[in-house]
C-alpha cells in the first residue's frame, strides 16, 4: 500500500533527515517511533504529501506522490490519505456532521450524509452530530478527528501521536478504535509517536533516531 | 459542501465581527445612495416642472426667485406687474410666442398656492381633469390631486383663503369663499400641488385684503358688488385682461413658437434691458442653482468616500486577522484536498459576501431614510420624494461594493493561498 525509498528532507536551514525505508501493506499497522526532533512529523507530513522530499520516492496506491504537485497532490492527498494530527483542528464554523461531509466533497467525492452518521454511530459520537466543535470534549474531538481522517476510504491512515495526550485507558481505547477502523476499510496504518506504551502492541516498527 | 456555502458560513459565525463590518460598509455606501436617490430625484422634480417653459417674466428682483416662485412655488413673488406694463407679451398673435399664461399669487389654502390663471396651464403640465370640471366663473377652482388629497377638499366643498403664501389662520379671509368644481388627476408635476382659478378671483381676494387694511367699517355688501361688476372678466382670456390695464399680475409663462429663432433668443434681453419687468429663462436658473447646491453635494460625496476607504480597510483587517486565527482551519482544508486555488476563493468570497450584506445594509438605510424625509420635505417644499424607487446607479454602486470587497480581500487571500502547511501543523 506504502512503500519509501531513500528518503531524505534537508530543511533551508542545513538540517538534514535521511528516513529509514517504509513498507506498509493494507490491512497493516505500523508504529515509527522516536524522541523529539528526529523527524518524525517531518516524516509524516512526506507521507502525508504536506512536504516534497529532497530526494527518495513515495509509492501510495502504487502512485509516487513525490511526482505530483499543487491541485493534483492535493486531491490525492484529499482522496487517498487521512491524516490526524496531534492537535485536533476543525472548520469551527460548521457541526460535526458538516466537517465530515466537507472532508468528503473536497476529496471531490460524493456527500454522504447516511455514511458519515454511521462512522460517527461507529464510533460512538453519533450523538454529537449536530453539535458545534466547541462544544465537544478533547476524547469526542479525537473521536471526530479520526472518523474525519477515515470518511473517504482512504488507503493510507497517518496518525501523528493519536495517544500521547492520553491516560493509559484512553490510550488503549483509541489504539483500537484506530486498528479496528482502519482494518474495516482495509488500508494501512502508520502511528507516529514517542509514546513508548504503544511500543509492545503493535508488531512492526521504524525507530528513528 | 461548495466553497461559497463554507464561505457564508465562515462569515456569520463571528457576528460582532460581521456587524462592526456591515455598519461601517452599510455606512458609506448608504450616504452615496441616498445622495443618489436626493439629487436624482430633485433633478426629476426640476425637470419635469420645466415642463417646456421657456421664459417666465415677472418684477424685476432676483431671477432665481422669479423662477422658484412662477414654476416651482417655493419661493415668494419678487413683485407684481401692472397689465399695461405685460401688455406686450400678453398680446394674442405674438409673432414669437406660442403660449403666453397669465400668474396672480397672493394667496394660499393650507399652504397650497392659489393661482390665479388661464386654462392653457393644464396643457403645459399635461393636466387632466379627473372628477367635476375646470373652474369657470369667479370664485371658482380646481384643485390639483395631492391639494385633494392632503386637505380632503371635495368637489362642492368652500373655503376661505388666507393671505400670503404659509398656513395661517390669523390670515384668513373670513368673507372670500372658493368653491372647488373639479379635481384634477395626478401629473406628478407641480400642478399637483396648486389651486387653480381665474386671475379676477385673486383680484376679488386681494382687493378684500387691501380694504381691510386701510378702510375701516366698510360696507362689505356695497363693496362686493362694486367689485364683481369692475373685476369681472368675460372669458378670463389674455384679451380679456388686457381691457384691465390698471390691474396686476404676478408674472407670465411664456413657450415660444420656435425656441432656435434668432428673435426669440434675444427676446429674454430685450426685455431685461427696454422694460419695467424682468425676463428669465428657467434653464439658466436651475443651472445655476444645481452648481450652488452642487458644493455641499461635492463635499459629501468626498466624505463619503472617505467613509468607504475606511470600510475596505475594516473588511481587509478584519479577514486578516480571521485568516491568522484560522491558519490551521485553512491549512486543514489543504490536507483535506482543497487545492490553493480554492483556499484564494473561498477568501475572497468571504470578502464579497461582507461587502453584498454591507452594501444591502447600507441600500436599506438609505432607501428608508429617504423615505423618512419625503416626509419633511413633502411638509416644506410640498415635493413628494420617494424612499422606493431603484436606480440604475444602485447597480453601479454594488459593482463597486464588490470591487472593494475584492481589492480588501485580495491579500489576506495570496496569503492564505501561498502559507506552508507544513510549518503550520507543525507548530505545537
Amino acid at each position: 500500500m506504502i512503500q519509501t525509498h531513500d528518503l531524505s528532507f534537508e530543511y533551508p536551514g542545513g538540517h538534514q533527515f535521511n528516513f529509514p525505508d517504509i513498507n506498509c501493506k493494507e490491512n497493516e499497522m505500523m508504529l515509527v517511533l522516536g524522541n523529539s526532533g528526529v523527524g518524525k512529523t517531518t516524516l509524516l507530513h512526506l507521507l502525508g504529501g504536506l512536504l516534497t522530499a529532497t530526494t527518495g520516492g513515495i509509492k501510495i496506491q502504487n502512485k509516487d506522490i513525490t511526482k505530483l504537485f499543487g491541485a493534483e497532490l492535493d486531491l490525492f492527498r484529499g482522496q487517498h490519505i487521512g491524516i490526524i494530527f496531534q492537535n485536533n483542528h476543525f472548520v469551527h464554523a460548521l457541526n460535526v456532521l458538516e466537517n465530515l461531509m466537507l472532508a468528503q466533497s473536497l476529496a471531490g467525492a460524493h456527500r454522504d450524509k447516511q455514511k458519515c452518521l454511521q462512522l460517527l454511530e461507529r464510533l460512538n459520537i453519533g450523538h454529537k452530530a449536530k453539535s458545534k466543535i466547541k462544544f465537544l470534549s478533547q476524547g469526542e474531538r479525537q473521536r471526530v478527528a479520526i472518523a474525519r481522517s477515515l470518511i473517504n476510504n482512504p488507503s493510507l491512515i497517518l496518525a501523528d501521536e493519536p495517544t500521547s495526550a492520553l491516560d493509559d485507558f484512553n490510550s488503549n481505547e483509541v489504539l483500537k478504535l484506530l486498528e479496528e477502523q482502519s482494518k474495516k476499510i482495509g488500508s494501512a496504518l502508520i502511528i507516529v509517536t514517542h509514546d513508548n506504551r504503544l511500543k509492545d502492541k503493535i508488531d512492526k516498527k521504524v525507530i528513528l533516531s | 459542501m461548495k466553497i461559497s456555502t463554507l464561505a457564508w458560513r465562515n462569515v456569520i459565525t463571528n457576528p460582532l465581527n460581521l456587524i462592526l463590518n456591515i455598519i461601517l460598509f452599510g455606512l458609506g455606501v448608504g450616504l452615496i445612495s441616498f445622495l443618489l436617490l436626493f439629487n436624482q430625484q430633485l433633478k426629476d422634480k426640476f425637470d419635469n416642472n420645466l415642463a417646456g417653459i421657456d421664459l417666465v417674466v415677472g418684477a424685476k428682483g432676483s431671477p432665481l426667485q422669479l423662477i422658484l416662485c412662477s414654476m416651482y412655488h417655493i419661493d415668494n413673488p419678487t413683485g407684481n406687474i401692472p397689465i399695461k406694463t405685460a401688455a406686450p407679451v400678453l398680446r394674442p398673435n405674438h409673432p414669437l410666442i406660442k403660449k403666453a399664461i397669465p400668474l396672480s399669487l397672493g394667496d394660499n389654502f393650507k399652504g397650497y398656492r392659489i393661482v390665479g390663471t388661464n386654462h392653457e396651464i393644464m396643457e403645459l403640465y399635461n393636466g387632466k381633469i379627473e372628477s367635476g370640471e375646470l373652474y369657470k366663473n369667479n370664485m371658482e377652482v380646481t384643485i390639483g390631486k395631492a391639494v385633494a388629497v392632503e386637505t380632503n377638499l371635495k368637489i362642492g366643498d368652500e373655503f376661505s383663503s388666507a393671505h400670503g403664501f404659509e398656513d395661517d389662520q390669523d390670515l384668513t379671509h373670513d368673507h372670500a369663499s372658493f368653491k372647488v368644481t373639479g379635481i384634477l388627476a395626478g401629473t406628478g408635476s407641480v400642478l399637483d400641488q396648486l389651486i387653480l382659478t381665474n386671475t379676477a378671483s385673486v383680484w376679488a381676494v386681494h382687493d378684500h385684503h387691501e380694504d381691510e387694511n386701510t378702510v375701516e367699517n366698510h360696507n362689505h355688501d356695497a363693496h362686493d358688488e362694486n367689485a364683481d361688476h369692475t373685476d369681472h372678466l368675460h372669458d378670463n382670456s389674455n384679451s380679456d385682461l388686457l381691457q384691465h390695464e390698471d390691474k396686476e399680475i404676478t408674472s407670465v409663462l411664456i413657450q415660444y413658437k420656435n425656441r432656435t429663432n434668432f428673435q426669440a433668443l434675444n427676446f429674454g434681453r430685450n426685455i431685461n434691458e427696454n422694460t419695467e419687468m424682468q425676463a428669465a429663462s428657467p434653464a439658466i436658473e436651475i443651472n445655476r442653482l444645481y452648481s450652488m447646491i452642487g458644493v455641499g453635494t461635492d463635499t459629501l460625496r468626498s466624505l463619503a468616500i472617505i467613509i468607504a476607504i475606511v470600510s475596505a480597510l475594516s473588511i481587509f483587517i478584519s479577514l486578516y486577522r480571521s485568516m491568522k486565527e484560522r491558519k490551521y482551519e485553512l491549512a486543514l482544508l489543504r490536507v483535506m484536498g482543497a487545492s490553493r486555488v480554492k483556499i484564494f476563493m473561498l477568501i475572497i468570497l468571504e470578502g464579497l459576501i461582507l461587502a453584498s450584506i454591507g452594501y444591502i445594509f447600507g441600500a436599506l438605510i438609505s432607501h428608508l431614510s429617504m423615505e423618512w424625509m419625503a416626509g419633511y420635505l413633502k411638509s416644506d417644499f410640498r415635493y413628494n420624494f420617494t424612499g422606493w424607487v431603484f436606480l440604475n446607479e444602485e447597480w453601479i454602486l454594488f459593482g463597486v461594493s464588490l470591487i472593494i470587497g475584492f481589492i480588501a480581500s485580495i491579500i489576506p487571500a495570496i496569503q492564505s493561498a501561498r502559507s506552508d502547511i507544513h510549518k503550520i501543523l507543525s507548530e505545537k
